[in-house]
């Protein structure tokens, strides 16, 4: 039974990092209809960063992660700016083409920069793991504090998306660019603010992923961002409360699969469950059904 | 003779390139001019060709997205890898063990596509494509647990190790899980890789310019109108799929008797490979089946000519994924280019000679 209890854990911990995630990819989505496969790989720098502000420089935990989240938002922004604004009205598949080649580029470019070589990340949290019933139940305080860091974003983005102004320009611009336009949004800058926060959120992500899975190498953000990517399509696309449930769902999910059932087949089991969500309900658990005009 | 219509012509010009292309290669390697490591690319060539031209159907001709190709690839080629390791001593004939090896591989990668056809091909856009790739990443991980062993009883067949099997200690293990297959013989050429790549082409280009590949296409260019007219959309649309499927077998079963050793890795099944399929498509052309070979060719190429420059081939590749789009695409790219083209200009200077 506590086995069973400290697995859930494990799992909603994993869950929050790829529900972090997911918000980003399913913001961008959202808004501007483009699968950004790079955002696996702006994950992996934010990892990065922290770490080199962390072991090389030796700068505090705390302003390390204000560092990697700026240099991640800036990166966000950038490659929005030289790779996709471009083609904001071109096919959806030369889009995508182009964020799969942002997502080579960063990754090779993390190659050349720090090397093939596995790094060791150092955990961001420096506090004892709570004991529970005796000590028969463990909880790392990484656990805790993604899971509180997740719920924390979550709040902050829904507000941020209800009450402030830019908000309602990014809820606006998702439901069609055009008219958004005509009503004096710059939608440009909507996007690339878009861009900025779901980058930010990317660089969170990266630092509590790797505090928890501390082998950090250039292509550390593939899968995560992968399995984000199915948990924002898992919850609905679009929406964020759809992407916060998709990743908590996803990372218990494979933890459980894991332990339970064969951790070489944790993966499929993840992929299976998520075709079978999509063929029950072809637009995710809270993904809007949109009718198709003849 | 009779004249030929345009579009004989152009499949005539296709099939010519391969025969002219597998001419040029077959005469550089008995020169000896041929270095060693282009030598060991033509057979990949011709695989990642075969892809490409079948995923083409999928994305270009039915319009659908498809991350899940290299899925297919590995079905066509565990199965005939499996067939030719137990066949081995008992069709010696190479070139025979290997066209049935084609035959199995093509058979159950298209079975596989019919029956992920099914439930994948009612989703749209987005969704499809992140449920191919789901069934790719599900067809690497359910082959990396496989174990598969032959003994007198039989075959025995576990998900677990290899001790689990059970078999008779004179009993042979073809399928060893994550370590994959080893021993499969290596039957593939050259030569076959380009009878190969044809009959593909043959395959495609016919179905494209058929009726069927009308039908396909109109379901491309408007689902409803298609449907108002008649068109069966769910059998087209599982039709081009499978068939797409089964080709990607065929690439598979290339790729398999081309190495001894067969292992589901993410490099070679995983949808890293299927992503560098759906380059070459788009790179090549959506919907153009020359493009695509091309294309194919092209981008293998790139990578290892540009092997000088070692660590920075692969962020150039990059580059040009990125600035080839935003060329072709990009509506101020776009807007250059006319300004600037060959006809342009031409016509230009025909007017002041009035």
């Amino acid at each position: 039974m506590m086995s069973f209890i400290s697995y859930l854990l494990n799992g909603v911990s994993l869950g929050s990092v790829y529900a972090i995630i997911a918000l980003g990819y399913t913001m961008v989505y959202g808004i501007a209809k483009m699968l950004n496969f790079a955002h696996g790989d702006v994950i992996m720098i934010g990892s990065y960063v922290a770490f080199v502000a962390i072991n090389s420089m030796g700068l505090p935990i705390p302003l390390s992660i204000l560092i990697s989240v700026a240099v991640c938002t800036l990166l966000g922004v950038t490659i929005e700016r030289i790779a996709y604004k471009p083609l904001r009205h071109a096919s959806k598949l030369a889009v995508l083409i182009t964020a799969i080649g942002a997502s080579y580029f960063l990754q090779n470019m993390a190659l050349l920069i720090f090397g093939a070589n596995t790094k060791s990340f150092p955990s961001v949290v420096k506090m004892d793991p709570l004991k529970l019933a005796d000590g028969q139940l463990t909880i790392s305080s990484e656990t805790i504090v993604t899971v509180i860091a997740c719920i924390i974003i979550m709040i902050c983005l829904m507000a941020f998306m209800k009450y402030s102004k830019a908000g309602h320009a990014m809820l606006a611009v998702s439901e069609d660019g055009g008219a958004a336009q005509l009503m004096g949004i710059n939608v440009n800058a909507t996007i690339a603010l878009t861009f900025a926060i779901g980058s930010a959120l990317a660089a969170i992500a990266g630092v509590l992923l790797c505090s928890a899975y501390p082998s950090l190498t250039p292509y550390t953000g593939a899968m995560p961002g992968i399995k984000a990517f199915v948990a924002a399509v898992f919850g609905g696309i679009g929406s964020i409360p759809g992407a916060f449930i998709g990743g908590i769902l996803l990372g218990v999910i494979e933890i459980l699969g894991k332990a339970y059932i064969s951790s070489q087949l944790a993966d499929a089991i993840v992929f299976a469950v998520l075709i079978i969500v999509l063929v029950v309900k072809p637009t995710g658990l809270l993904g809007k059904q949109i009718q198709e005009k003849v | 003779m009779k004249k030929m219509s345009k579009i004989t012509k152009n499949n005539l010009i296709t099939y010519a390139i391969v025969v002219f292309a597998y001419a040029v290669c077959e005469i550089l390697m008995r020169a000896g001019q041929m270095s060693s490591l282009m030598k060991g690319l033509l057979v990949p060539l011709c695989v990642y060709v075969i892809l490409a031209v079948s995923l083409n159907l999928t994305v270009g001709i039915l319009g659908e997205l498809s991350l899940g190709h290299a899925g297919f690839m590995c079905v066509g080629a565990f199965t005939s890898a499996v067939f030719s390791k137990c066949m081995a001593s008992v069709i010696t004939v190479p070139t025979l063990r290997f066209f049935l090896a084609v035959l199995i591989g093509v058979v159950c990668a298209g079975v596989c596509g019919i029956l992920i056809g099914i439930p994948v091909l009612r989703l749209r856009g987005d969704y499809l494509a992140i449920v191919t790739l789901a069934f790719g990443e599900i067809i690497k991980n359910v082959v990396n647990v496989i174990y598969l062993g032959k003994d007198s009883n039989g075959f025995h067949f576990s998900m677990k190790d290899s001790m689990s099997l059970g078999m008779e200690p004179d009993g042979m293990i073809i399928i060893k899980g994550a370590q994959g297959i080893t021993g499969t013989p290596t039957d593939s050429n050259f030569t076959l890789g380009a009878v190969l790549v044809l009959l593909t082409l043959i395959v495609v280009l016919n179905l494209v310019h058929s009726r069927t590949g009308r039908a396909i296409m109109a379901i491309r260019d408007n689902r409803i109108a298609a449907e108002s007219i008649g068109i069966d959309i769910t059998k087209y649309k599982i039709m081009a799929f499978s068939i797409s499927a089964a080709l990607a077998g065929a690439a598979g079963v290339l790729y398999a008797h081309n190495l001894s050793t067969l292992t589901a890795l993410p490099k070679n099944f995983g949808y890293n490979m299927s992503i560098t399929i759906l380059v070459f498509v788009v790179l090549g052309g959506i919907g153009s089946i020359r493009g695509s070979m091309i294309a194919a060719v092209v981008l293998t190429l790139l990578p290892e000519l540009l092997r000088a420059l070692n660590e920075y081939r692969m962020l150039i590749y990059a580059v040009v994924l990125i600035v080839t789009m935003i060329f072709t695409w990009s509506p101020k790219a776009i807007e250059l280019r006319e300004r600037y083209s060959p006809e342009k200009l031409f016509r230009k200077k025909e007017k002041e000679v009035q």
